[in-house]
This record gives C-alpha cells, sequence and structure tokens, in this order.
C-alpha cells in the first residue's frame, strides 16, 4: 500500500512541478475559507453551475441532431422545425436530452433570479465585492441573449415572431437602428439568414464568453472572500494562523452541503422533465408547436415567462418625450431596468450590509419592489388592455424608485448594530 | 514621456508607432468581419415584386400575399368603411400621412390609388407583428363601442383604421406601410414596382 502511495505521490510531484495543481487545489477549495454560517440561499450560486453544465452536455448532443435551416422540406414544414420534431421521435432518448435543455432553460433563470436576490438580500453586491456584482449582472445579460438566440432556433410561431420583435427593439434607436437590425437579421425580415447566425451565437459565441465570465465571478470571489448573511467580514477576525475564526474549508464542508442542494434541485428537475415538460405552457409554449409563419402573427403573443417583467416596462411606455416617439423610449426603459441593477454597489448607502441589521425603511421598499417584479411579470404573459398597462404603469415606477431613492432610503433608515463575528443558532 | 537614462524615447515612439499601426490593421480586418452579417447577394435579389389578381376580391373582403417575406394586405373597402375614415381623423396620430410612409401617389385620404382598394404592409411599424383584422364595427369587435372597424395589434395593442393609419397614444410610431404598386388593368395589380409611365 504504501508502495502506491509512494508512486501516487510522486506522480503528483511530477505534475505539481510542471502545473499548479495542488496549489489551485488549495486556494479555491480545500483552503478557501468560507463563512460557516452559510444557509439555504446559498445552494443557488453552485445550483446554477450544474445547470451550465448540464445545458452545455445537453446542448452538445442536440447539436448532432439539430439543422439550423429555414427552407421548407418536402412535406413543406420548415427543416429546422422538423429536426426538433425529429429529436422528439426518432432520436434515441432525444426528447429527454431536449426536455433537459428546454427544461434547464427555464430552471437556471430560478436558480439565477434567486441567486441574484441572495445578493440583494445580505449585500452581498456591497464593497469590496463590487466586481463580484459586475460580473455577475454581464452573466445575467450573456444569459439573456443565450436564451433569446436559443428560442428561434425550434422556428415555431413563437421562435419567430418573438426573434421578429426583439430584434426589431434595435430599430428603435433613433439614427442607426433600422441598419442595425437589418444587420443583426442579415435579410429584410427574419429569415434563414436569422436563424443560422442565431445559431452560431447560441452553440459557441456566447456560451464561450459565458465561461470566460463564470471564470471571472468565481476568480474575483475567491480574491475577496464570500458574504455571509450576517454581512461581516470573518477575515477581520483571524486565528494565529491566518485562518478566519468563522472560516470553513470549502471542501469538504460547502461541497458535502452543496450535494444535499443538487440533490433537491434534480428531484425537482426531474419531475418537470418527466412528467410536465411544458410546465403548462411556461417553459414551452403551445405556439410554438406550429412551424413559423412569416404571414400570421399569433393572436396572443408573450416572451418565456423569465422576460416578462422586462417586457412589461418595455409595453408600459407610452407617452412620447423630447419629441421621440414613445417606441424608442420604452426600449430604453427596458434596457434601464436589467441595466440599473448593476449600480447597486454604488446606490447602496447603508451602514450595514445585510438585511438582518437593515431597518424599515429597506424592508419595505424592497417588499414592494419584489411584488412590482411579480406583478411586471405575470402582466407581461397576458395580452395588453388599457387597465393593465396603467398597473404597470405604476409598478414601472415602483421597480425604478427602488433603485433611484435607495441612496436616500438607505442612508436615512434605522439600522441595528451589525454583530463582531458571525451569528449561528 | 520623460527622455532620461531609463527610457529611450526614440525607441518609445517606434513602439507607441508599431502599437496604433497594428491597431488600425485590427480595426481594418473587423471590416468584413462585421460587413459579412450584412444581408447577402442572394437575400438583396430576393425582392422581386409579385403579381396579383384581385378580381374575385369582393367589397369587404380581404387577401394577404407575400412579397419580401412580408405579408401584404389588399382590401376592398365598402363605401361604409371608406366614409368612416373622414370621421375618426381626430383619434388618428398621422391623419393627412404626412410622415413619409407610402409613396406620392398613396399620400391621399384612403391611402391608395383606387379609392376603394387599399395595399398595404401587414406589419406593425411597433415592433413588427402582424395585426389582426378587425372588420366588425362597434362593442362586438371587442375594442371599444364606437370602433369603426380596421386592425388590432395583438402584441402590444396598437389600433389602425381601415387606411392603415395609426390611432394617437398607442406604442407603434406611424402609420402602416404602403408598399410601391401599381395596376395592370384593372383587375391585375403588382406589388414592388411602380414605374409611372
Amino acid at each position: 500500500m504504501s508502495k502506491v502511495n509512494a508512486i501516487l505521490q510522486g506522480t503528483l510531484n511530477w505534475v505539481d512541478e510542471r502545473f499548479p495543481l495542488t496549489s489551485n487545489w488549495k486556494a479555491h477549495l480545500s483552503e478557501y475559507y468560507a463563512p460557516k454560517n452559510f444557509n439555504f440561499w446559498y445552494f443557488f450560486g453552485s445550483l446554477a453551475m450544474l445547470v451550465l453544465v448540464l445545458q452545455i452536455v445537453t446542448g452538445i448532443l442536440l447539436t448532432m441532431h439539430f439543422k439550423p435551416d429555414a427552407s421548407l422540406n418536402a412535406s413543406g414544414v420548415p427543416v429546422a422545425f422538423a429536426s426538433v420534431e425529429y429529436i422528439m421521435r426518432d432520436v434515441p432518448w432525444g426528447w429527454m436530452i431536449r426536455y433537459m435543455h428546454s427544461t434547464g432553460a427555464s430552471a437556471f433563470f430560478v436558480v439565477v433570479y434567486l441567486h441574484m436576490f441572495r445578493g440583494m438580500l445580505y449585500g452581498s453586491y456591497r464593497k469590496p465585492r463590487e466586481l463580484i456584482w459586475i460580473f455577475g449582472m454581464i452573466i445575467f445579460l450573456c444569459l439573456m441573449a443565450e436564451a433569446f438566440f436559443g428560442y428561434l432556433l425550434p422556428w415555431g410561431q413563437m421562435s419567430f415572431w418573438g426573434a421578429q420583435v426583439i430584434v426589431n427593439l434595435f430599430s428603435a434607436i433613433p439614427l442607426i437602428g433600422p441598419d442595425l437590425s437589418l444587420w443583426l437579421r442579415g435579410d429584410y425580415v427574419v429569415g434563414d439568414a436569422t436563424l443560422n447566425r442565431f445559431f452560431a451565437f447560441h452553440v459557441i459565441a456566447v456560451p464561450m464568453v459565458l465561461l470566460g465570465l463564470v471564470a471571472a465571478h468565481i476568480l474575483a470571489l475567491h480574491e475577496v472572500g464570500s458574504n455571509n448573511p450576517d454581512g461581516v467580514e470573518i477575515k477581520k477576525k483571524k486565528d494565529a494562523n491566518g485562518i478566519p475564526l468563522d472560516g470553513i474549508p470549502f471542501h469538504p464542508y460547502y461541497t458535502v452541503k452543496d450535494i444535499v442542494g443538487v440533490i433537491v434541485f434534480l428531484m425537482v428537475f426531474s419531475i418537470i422533465v418527466f412528467f410536465m415538460p411544458e410546465f403548462g405552457g411556461y417553459f414551452l409554449e403551445y405556439n410554438n408547436f406550429f412551424p413559423a409563419d412569416p404571414l400570421v402573427t399569433p393572436p396572443h403573443i408573450a416572451p418565456v415567462w423569465y422576460f416578462t417583467p422586462y417586457y412589461s416596462i418595455l409595453r408600459a411606455v407610452t407617452y412620447p418625450l423630447f419629441g421621440i416617439d414613445a417606441k424608442f423610449w420604452g426600449v430604453v426603459a427596458m434596457g434601464a431596468s436589467t441595466l440599473i441593477i448593476a449600480l447597486l454597489p454604488w446606490l447602496d448607502r447603508s451602514p450595514v450590509k445585510s438585511i438582518r441589521y437593515r431597518g424599515p425603511l429597506y424592508k419595505g421598499f424592497l417588499t414592494a419592489f419584489i411584488i412590482s417584479f411579480f406583478i411586471l411579470g405575470y402582466l407581461g404573459m397576458l395580452g395588453p388592455t388599457p387597465m393593465r398597462t396603467i398597473v404597470a404603469q405604476i409598478c414601472s415606477v415602483i421597480y425604478f424608485a427602488f433603485f433611484l431613492l435607495m441612496p436616500i432610503y438607505s442612508s436615512l433608515d434605522k439600522c441595528q448594530p451589525e454583530p463582531d463575528r458571525v451569528t449561528s443558532k | 514621456m520623460s527622455c532620461d537614462d531609463t527610457v529611450d524615447c526614440g525607441r518609445r515612439r517606434l513602439l507607441v508607432a508599431t502599437a496604433a499601426a497594428g491597431g488600425v490593421a485590427g480595426v481594418a480586418v473587423a471590416v468584413p468581419f462585421v460587413a459579412s452579417m450584412l444581408p447577402s447577394e442572394r437575400a438583396k435579389a430576393a425582392g422581386a415584386p409579385v403579381e396579383v389578381d384581385i378580381s374575385k376580391l369582393a367589397p369587404g373582403q380581404m387577401m394577404t400575399v407575400e412579397w419580401r417575406g412580408k405579408p401584404v394586405w389588399i382590401i376592398n373597402r365598402t363605401k361604409e368603411q371608406l366614409e368612416s375614415l373622414a370621421k375618426i381623423a381626430d383619434k388618428l396620430a398621422d391623419p393627412k400621412s404626412a410622415k413619409n410612409m407610402q409613396p406620392e401617389y398613396a399620400k391621399n385620404e384612403t391611402r391608395s390609388i383606387k379609392p376603394e382598394i387599399l395595399v398595404a404592409v401587414g406589419i406593425c411599424t411597433h415592433l413588427g407583428c402582424s395585426p389582426t383584422e378587425k372588420f366588425k364595427t362597434g362593442a362586438e369587435s371587442g375594442i371599444e363601442a364606437d370602433w369603426p372597424g380596421g386592425f388590432f395589434c395583438p402584441c402590444h395593442g396598437s389600433t389602425f383604421d381601415l387606411a392603415g393609419r395609426v390611432y394617437k397614444s398607442k406604442p407603434a410610431p406611424d402609420n402602416l406601410e404602403i408598399p410601391p404598386h401599381m395596376y395592370l388593368g384593372d383587375a391585375k395589380l403588382i406589388i414592388g414596382e411602380d414605374k409611372k409611365a
């Protein structure tokens, strides 16, 4: 036995002299000290990575059978649409791989939204973690682009008209807009050129950027160390060896904890994949089971659920301003609603980080924000009526007020004193 | 940049010049890369005009043909429908078709060459959905009690009248586009071409 150990140790030494294997293992896992008081909310970072891996693996398998081709086949069905049907019916286990990929897209947004909400609850974006937050926001934007490009590929009615609407958003930009959307489509209408390039973006360009950003997100996190539910810095209190008193090694403590999260997640994920993959039309919209028809817009079109809050904000703007029409300002409002989240580190002036020690003002604003976010999301799935537009306008104002008034209410708020060290029960 | 014992200014200038030249080369290479995403020659050539026979289009009926991948509507408007156009001018954003959304020969009350026949691109000027026909008048249309007939965009709720003119305070900024078109005889229409012979 000792001989085997010696050979293994020798191999490891041989590698370590040529590649920083052991030192990286230590820096990022066995000697990365994370606060000991992580709770439920801390599952979603590792789950997001799990979903990323699932999407890449199922995605690679799907590209082996999918054809990004909008031309009609012998039976008059677009080739891309037919190839998805082929995956569903004829490819061994194709249905499961495709449902994993489509459910994975929604699951990605579920875990990422919860991960972002965790950051807001515990002030994880505050100094010195601003760059982690910025990288995270760029990941979020890339994820939205990835979801949007991917949604065109099955070439169904919702694919086609969703892409038509989103690409036309760019045409609202004064002067360069129409040429920009023409360049994005590669044709005068959404067509074969658009499908082919969206495929290229979806399977190679955006995933590469995403992987790089995830690496940057984690490297930045491991440079400054993790925040925790109390929002106090564990690096302020260290023992004689320079190890934070409230820190525990990520491996094995949090790898084991995260496995529990993975198991629960996979249970829910499997139930959806096997028993309700369309999820009542929320994960896969019914109109997308019709092949794309450039001549007929479905009577009710709505984006997939994860885009609906921003879509509602887009629709809520109905007034022209400064001589530029409402269409442009709607696009500006929608863009601003996603980008403004990135400014949180500089908008928040509270003396404490965690919701546990914040005062009633912040808690009230956060509650109003979450409620209006859900209402906007709900309205975005419905058709427009004058009454709903007014509700969406009110919710949009609350959405932006949460951010724009934050410098004022977060500094006025009556906070409780933060503890010296993390608390755990 | 200060020239002293540690910095050779001649070499530093050469370095800056080399980096600048490299940057220019990089931008120059980006031009064909970006341009490769523009519509191809094939896509540009695909916009041929379409010939349509409208002899069977009865008053009050509408037909849709495809031109450049877009739906083009041809509507034979009834007398009542034409009369309604003048009454709703104050509800419209651009009742006189002042904005350049139609050829000169369609810049009139009915936005058409022949008063009863409307030819319009059925693509909402907001974000490109295709509006739905709502020819039923009044409350039956599901839009409003005094609805005179027209079009409703299911995506963002813009409404248009029977000449493709957009209503006020709606997301769509402009009237529907009238494509170039002309008649070859009484019942034959060419869409996409308008040689003024």
